[in-house]
């Protein structure tokens, strides 16, 4: 076993919560994508010995979901809707822009580990159209200028802790609602920040 | 025409911190909740809410009486929130969530006191991280409170609340499918019968799956009766509901308004028009499952009713517009290749119909479309959905594969000029 004793006691709360071990399993793939980037082997054996199911059926659950990721992502996942809203708003224009500045297709990851990107399907922000997630942190009203400006900065800075309000602030434009609370809280990995991951990070 | 805010009123009057506990309390908040528990029956809140008449703001409609109604005795049951919203074009429980976190945690602890269930989930989409955390911050402020846990507000009730993230899979949106995630398996729907889970549910037990905004009206109702909520909307649409506005809309957003009104008074009042004072060609009254209206049918009612009466539906409330200078073979196409890459696989028609759909359409929007395509569109969707009626019938175990149909037949219908436009014609050399 490569988790270690606070990662085990992490996904041991976790199981703790359900009625029945196996419902442990999705968070559990979440957590394991927060320490490596990715569903790796080590984590799938790892975890079906924590729920008592074999190692196929682990696999065959991490491969349904497009979330959990196969391969190593980079330091930033970036992912542009273009579900019918964000489409019929020329979310085309800001999936070229990120293709030029960082010569990827879909679903691939720079040499340097720094980014991936994934085109996805609706992520509720349909009102501020076109819209994009930095590890899964929402930022509405995207245009290819402010995508540029968006990752010169994200490039330059290179920030730990990726926050959905000041990204809004920093580059977003029309929003689906205004959002009035500020919020401080982000991700420190590119999965989803969640306190029951521990990825949520408090931004300076 | 105007708001009617019983949902959204808290967020308005508190913008920067209706998510905290002491605003939520400071706001009237579970005090419905203790009253109820404390003076009233779980019969009492059932015929409330059946009063209500309120359908489920999921997508399907299912009257929530009825299905409260339908829950199985037995020593272990759930409660399941589905807070899946991935419909494209809906965006409303992200600010239900977002916002208003307790009004849903104060919704759970009424409905389970009307169902004796001390087990309760709520499923959140996996991309909706930023809601969760905000919904998981106010299940623990609730639980320091102790209005979660054992005996809680010093009643005899438990409560346990557990916020699951899901993993980025529409299909889960589908209760069945939902459940067996929730279990720790792949997000497919189950096969029916059994077809209610409040029959046999989460590990098959009897389990009460309603959707966020449904069990965010509880406390409302129950404060005010059933029968006041029924006074609101119309017949077969009672209550408020929030739709979301998008498109080529001046001013998209989240509107909480009484059913009745038309789409397009909607659009010119709250949505403040057209951009670009543009003409809408076609408009998705209720999701991307929804099949489309046309811009001459923007009187239609914004009714579960007289959206069915046209052969569309009010499905997850979420209006989608678009105007004259649309290119709908590409809007058609961005929603079948959603339903394509949404397929969970085990159904044969849906799996490979959708992919033939996404890849049909996608010659045809790129100019190397064949004058056959038009037919060949229209034969795979009737191998999905024989037919072509609506409400669809169906080859598949649920309605996903059907639902790809939506744009297709739609298109055909209403603009089949356009898609035979974009097939190049033979040129004689």
């Amino acid at each position: 076993m490569s988790w270690d004793k606070k990662l085990i006691n992490q996904a041991n709360k976790i199981i703790k919560q359900y009625p029945q071990k196996r419902s442990a399993l999705g968070p559990l793939l979440h957590l394991a994508q927060s320490k490596d980037g990715y569903i790796s082997d080590d984590s799938i054996e790892v975890i079906s010995e924590l729920i008592g199911i074999t190692e196929v059926q682990v696999k065959s659950v991490s491969t349904f979901y497009s979330m959990y990721k196969q391969e190593p992502t980079g330091k930033y996942l970036i992912s542009v809707c273009k579900s019918i809203s964000c489409e019929i708003s020329n979310s085309s224009d800001v999936i070229k822009k990120v293709q030029e500045i960082t010569g990827l297709n879909n679903n691939e990851t720079d040499e340097e580990g720094i980014f991936t990107f994934e085109k996805v399907e609706c992520i509720g922000a349909c009102g501020g159209a076109p819209a994009i997630q930095i590890n899964y942190e929402t930022v509405e009203g995207m245009t290819p200028e402010s995508t540029e400006s968006l990752f010169n900065w994200l490039k330059e800075n290179q920030p730990k802790v990726i926050v959905a309000d000041i990204l809004q602030e920093k580059f977003g434009g029309t929003r689906s609602f205004e959002w009035g609370i500020k919020d401080n809280s982000g991700t420190i990995a590119s999965v989803p920040g969640f306190q029951n991951f521990n990825t949520v990070g408090e931004s300076k | 025409m105007k708001e009617t805010v019983l949902l959204t009123k808290r967020m308005r009057d508190f913008p920067s911190d209706s998510h905290l506990i002491d605003i939520y309390e400071k706001s009237n908040g579970y005090k419905v909740a203790k009253k109820t528990l404390s003076k009233s029956s779980p019969e009492e809140v059932l015929k409330e809410i059946q009063d209500s008449n309120i359908k489920g703001r999921g997508g399907a409609g299912f009257p929530t009486g009825t299905k409260w109604g339908m829950l199985v005795e037995d020593k272990e049951k759930y409660l399941v929130i589905n807070a899946d919203e991935s419909e494209p074009g809906t965006f409303k429980d992200r600010i239900l969530l977002e916002r208003d976190p307790h009004q849903l945690i104060e919704g759970m602890i009424i409905t389970c006191f009307a169902a004796n269930i001390d087990k309760a989930f709520i499923y959140i989409r996996g991309e909706y991280a930023k809601p969760a955390r905000r919904v998981q911050n106010a299940v623990e402020q609730a639980y320091s409170k102790g209005y979660l846990g054992k005996k809680i507000f010093g009643t005899n009730m438990n409560l346990d609340i557990v916020v699951h993230l899901g993993a980025g899979a529409y299909i889960c949106g589908e209760e069945t499918a939902l459940l067996n995630s929730l279990e720790g398996r792949r997000g497919e729907p189950r096969l029916k019968p059994p077809f209610y889970p409040a029959v046999k549910g989460l590990y098959m037990k009897p389990t009460l799956v309603n959707n966020v905004e449904t069990i965010s009206s509880v406390p409302w109702i129950v404060e005010n009766t059933g029968a006041e909520y029924n006074k609101l909307g119309v017949e077969g649409s009672t209550g408020t509901r929030i739709f979301s506005l998008s498109g080529h809309i001046n001013k998209p957003g989240n509107y909480e308004i009484e059913m009745g009104s038309s789409f397009g008074e909607f659009v010119e009042t709250l949505g403040e028009g057209v951009r670009n004072n543009k003409k809408i060609k076609a408009f998705i009254p209720g999701g991307a499952s929804a099949p489309w209206l046309t811009g001459e049918q923007l009187e239609i009612k914004m009714t579960i009713d007289d959206v069915a009466k046209n052969n569309s539906m009010l499905g997850s409330g979420a209006v989608v517009m678009m105007d004259e200078d649309t290119n709908l073979v590409n809007a058609a196409k961005s929603i079948v290749s959603f339903f394509a890459h949404e397929s969970c696989g085990q159904c044969t028609p849906c799996r490979e119909g959708t992919t033939w759909l996404e890849m049909i359409l996608d010659r045809v929007a790129s100019g190397r479309g064949r004058s056959s395509d038009l037919e060949l569109l229209l034969d795979v969707c009737d191998n999905i959905s024989p037919g072509l009626s609506w409400p669809p019938k169906m080859t598949t175990i649920c309605p996903l594969g059907p639902s790809a149909v939506s744009p297709i037949t739609s298109l055909m219908k209403n603009f089949r000029e356009e898609v035979e436009n974009m097939i190049p014609t033979k040129v004689l050399l």
